[in-house]
C-alpha cells in the first residue's frame, strides 16, 4: 500500500533561512492528520511542497506515490485548501462550483450543491461577501467535491469563532468517514485537532520533533512527579520530553515503551495538548522567545 | 479553464469592446467624407498646381482630430499592458487565489497558457483592428500631412498598419512578466510603464532607423525641402533647410539632411531663428540685385533658388523613401513577436521553476 504522505530528507530555504529541513516522515493512508507547531514553525512550507505549491529545496516528497503537482491527474487526487481560504472575491459562490466543476474531472456536484444548500448559502452570493466562516466552508466544498483521495488543509479554522469551528470540524469529518479520504490539516492549536485527528506531527523549529499515532503518542507518554531529582538518574528505556523542577519537587514528561516501575514518581496521563505543549517546551528558552515574532 | 480565464476577463474585455466600437463608429462615419473632400481638394489644384497649398489647408484643418486618433494607437498597447498584463497574475497573487486554482485539477503551465493566450489574443485583436481603422481613416491625412508627421515619422509610424499589434501583444507579456517578478500589483504597473516606454522609445531612436541600410542622396533645394528664406545677415541669403523632406520623395523619413556649399563644407547652422524642424544654410548672394533681390518678388523666389542651384548649394540627405513603410512594418512588428515570444518562454520556465 502507498502511502498518503512521504518524505525523506525534505528541506526547504527561502534565501538563508531553512523553513523546513531534515523531514522525514510517512503517514500511510486513511488517517486523519493533525500538525501542530508554533507559528512560523514551517507547516505551511510542508503542506505547500505536499501540495505542489513549492519545490523542495532538498530531499524528496511524494503523495499518494507520486511527485505532487506532477500533472492533472496527480493534481486531482489531492485536495488543497489553502491558508485563509482564498476565494475570488468578483465570483458568486455558483460561480466557483462551476470552476470546480470545469477544472477537475472527479466534480461531484450534486454533494456540491447539496453542501452549499445545507449551510444555508445562497449561490448567488458574491463570494466577497461572505463571513471567513462562510468563506471557509465555500473552500472546503471545493476541496471536498473535487473528490481527492487526501485532502490537505492548511489553518483551515484559524479565522473562525469557535462555533463556526466547531460546524466546519463537524462538516469535514463526517465528509472524511463518507468518503474514506485521508486529511492532513494543521493548527497552532492542538485543541481544534483533538478531537477529529487519529495521527500527530509536531512541528518546532522547522523540525518534526515527534510523530505518531495519536493513542500510540498518548499510551507511551507520561507525567512523573515526586521529589527532586536529576534527569542522569532515571532509566534509560525513558527518554525525557520535558522537565520542570522546584526547590523539592521534579517533574518530568517521559516517553517510553515500558511501564513506569519506580514507586517513588506519581504517574498520570497526558492529554493530547499537554504532551504537544511537552515537545514544544523542550526548546531552549531562547528559541522560545523567537516564536513572539510574526513569523511567515 | 477557458471558463474561468473569460469569467475573470469579461468586464475589461466589454469596457475595451466599448471603447472600441464607439471609435470605429466615428471613425466610420467621418471617414468617407474625409477621403471625398480630399479627393475634391486634389481634382480642383492638380490643373492650377497648388495641390502644395491645399496640403497645407487639409492637414492643417484636421490636424487635431488627426493627432488624437494616432495617439489612441499610441497609448493602446501601454495601456493593455498597464491594465491586462501587469494585475494578470499579481491580482491572483495578492488575493491568493492563486492557491485555489493551482489544486485543482489542472496544471499551473495550462492555466498560465489559457490566460496568456485568452488575454493577449484580444489585446492583439484590439490593437491591430484599432490600428488597421486608423490607418484606413488618415490615409488622405498621411498624403497630405507635413513632413514631420509623415506615415514613416517616429510618431505617426508607430500608430499606422500592423506595428501596434505586435505592440500590444509585447505589453501585455511584458507587464505579465514583470508582475511575476515583481508579484505585486501596483509597483508591476510603474514599472511595465516605464519599461515599455523606454523600449518604445529606444525603437525609433536606436533600432528602427538601422532596420534596413539608408539611403542617401544630394538634391536641389526647391519648394519640398526649403522652408523659406530669411532676411540676410552679414551678406548672405539665409536658407531655411528642412530636416525632415528631400524632393522626389514625399513622406521619406529622413535621418540626416545637411547643407552642402559648392566647396563640400557642410555648414552646420542652427535654426534659432528659423521655423521649427530646420537647419540654416548661408548663402553669400547678392540681395540688392540680381534674382535674390526683393523687387524680384515671389515669382523672383524661384528664380532666386534656381541662382542659388545654379552656384552649387545642395542639400545632402539620408533617409529611408515611403516605400519601405510595409517592410519596416513587418519587420517591426517580427522584431516585437521575438521579444513576444521570448518573454512568453520566461514565463512559463518561470511558472514551473520558481513562482509560489
Amino acid at each position: 500500500m502507498t502511502s498518503a504522505l512521504e518524505a525523506q530528507a525534505l528541506g526547504k530555504r527561502y534565501g538563508k533561512r531553512w523553513a523546513l529541513r531534515d523531514c522525514t516522515i510517512d503517514i500511510p493512508k486513511g488517517h486523519v492528520v493533525g500538525l501542530v507547531g508554533p507559528n512560523g514553525a514551517g507547516k505551511t512550507t510542508l503542506l505547500k511542497l505536499a501540495g505542489g505549491q513549492l519545490e523542495p529545496t532538498t530531499g524528496r516528497i511524494t503523495v499518494l506515490g507520486e511527485r505532487p503537482a506532477a500533472g492533472p491527474e496527480q493534481l486531482a487526487r489531492v485536495g488543497f485548501v489553502a491558508q485563509n481560504t482564498p476565494v475570488y472575491t468578483g465570483l458568486s459562490i455558483a460561480d466557483h462550483l462551476r470552476l470546480g466543476a470545469r477544472l477537475n474531472p472527479r466534480w461531484d456536484d450534486t454533494m456540491a450543491r447539496e453542501r452549499i444548500a445545507s449551510l444555508d448559502l445562497d449561490p448567488a452570493q458574491r463570494a466577497g461577501k461572505l463571513s471567513g466562516g462562510q468563506r471557509a466552508q465555500l473552500a472546503l466544498t471545493l476541496g471536498l467535491a473535487k473528490r481527492p483521495e487526501l485532502l490537505i488543509l492548511d489553518e483551515p479554522v484559524a479565522s473562525l469563532d469557535p462555533l463556526a469551528r466547531r460546524e466546519f470540524l463537524q462538516g469535514l469529518m463526517e465528509a472524511t468517514v463518507e468518503h474514506e479520504l485521508s486529511v492532513v490539516l494543521s493548527s497552532h492549536l492542538v485543541s481544534d485537532l483533538e478531537r477529529i485527528c487519529d495521527y500527530l506531527i509536531v512541528l518546532v523549529d522547522s523540525r518534526v520533533q515527534v510523530i505518531g499515532e495519536t493513542d500510540e503518542l498518548l499510551a507511551t507518554h507520561h507525567r512523573l512527579t515526586g521529589p527532586r531529582r536529576d534527569p542522569g538518574t532515571l532509566p534509560a528505556g525513558q527518554h525525557v520530553v520535558s522537565a520542570r523542577h522546584t526547590d523539592r519537587q521534579s517533574t518530568y514528561v517521559v516517553r517510553t515503551d515500558g511501564p513506569i516501575l519506580d514507586p517513588a514518581w506519581t504517574v498520570t496521563r497526558l492529554s493530547l495538548e499537554d504532551l504537544v505543549l511537552a515537545h514544544m517546551d523542550k526548546r531552549p528558552a531562547r528559541a522560545r522567545r523567537a516564536d513572539l515574532e510574526v513569523q511567515r | 479553464m477557458i471558463w474561468l480565464a473569460w469569467r475573470q476577463f469579461r468586464g475589461s474585455v466589454t469596457m475595451m469592446a466599448a471603447v472600441l466600437v464607439v471609435l470605429a463608429a466615428t471613425l466610420a462615419l467621418t471617414g468617407p467624407g474625409l477621403a471625398s473632400r480630399y479627393a475634391a481638394g486634389i481634382a480642383d489644384c492638380t490643373p492650377d498646381g497648388t495641390c502644395f497649398e491645399f496640403f497645407d489647408r487639409f492637414f492643417d484643418e484636421y490636424q487635431t482630430p488627426f493627432l488624437a486618433v494616432s495617439l489612441v494607437v499610441l497609448l493602446l498597447p501601454g495601456l493593455v499592458g498597464l491594465f491586462w498584463g501587469a494585475p494578470l497574475i499579481t491580482r491572483e497573487l495578492d488575493a491568493g487565489t492563486h492557491l485555489l486554482v493551482w489544486s485543482q485539477s489542472i496544471t499551473r503551465g495550462r492555466w498560465l497558457a489559457v490566460k496568456l493566450a485568452l488575454t493577449g489574443l484580444a489585446a492583439m485583436a484590439a490593437a491591430g483592428l484599432c490600428g488597421l481603422l486608423v490607418t484606413w481613416w488618415s490615409d488622405p491625412l498621411d498624403r497630405s500631412a507635413v513632413p514631420e508627421l509623415a506615415q514613416m515619422a517616429p510618431v505617426v509610424f508607430g500608430a499606422r498598419g500592423i506595428a501596434p499589434m505586435g505592440y500590444a501583444a509585447f505589453a501585455f507579456v511584458l507587464g505579465v512578466t514583470v508582475g511575476m517578478l515583481v508579484r505585486r500589483t501596483l509597483p508591476a504597473m510603474a514599472l511595465t510603464l516605464a519599461a515599455f516606454a523606454a523600449i518604445q522609445l529606444a525603437m525609433p531612436l536606436l533600432v528602427r532607423p538601422h532596420l534596413m541600410p539608408p539611403v542617401s542622396g544630394t538634391f536641389e533645394l526647391g519648394r519640398e525641402n526649403v522652408d523659406g528664406m530669411g532676411a540676410p545677415k552679414g551678406g548672405s541669403l539665409q536658407i531655411f533647410l528642412r530636416t525632415s523632406a528631400v524632393p522626389g520623395h514625399p513622406g521619406a523619413w529622413v535621418l540626416s539632411s545637411e547643407f552642402v556649399e559648392p566647396s563640400g563644407r557642410r555648414s552646420a547652422g542652427s535654426s534659432d531663428d528659423g521655423p521649427s524642424s530646420t537647419i540654416v544654410g548661408a548663402v553669400p548672394v547678392s540681395t540688392t540685385s540680381g534674382p535674390c533681390a526683393p523687387q524680384a518678388g515671389p515669382p523672383g523666389m524661384n528664380g532666386c533658388m534656381a541662382e542659388i542651384n545654379r552656384l552649387g548649394y545642395r542639400q545632402q540627405a539620408t533617409f529611408h523613401p515611403l516605400e519601405r513603410f510595409w517592410p519596416f512594418q513587418w519587420l517591426e512588428t517580427g522584431i516585437y513577436a521575438l521579444l513576444t515570444l521570448g518573454l512568453t518562454w520566461f514565463s512559463f520556465w518561470w511558472i514551473r521553476r520558481r513562482l509560489s
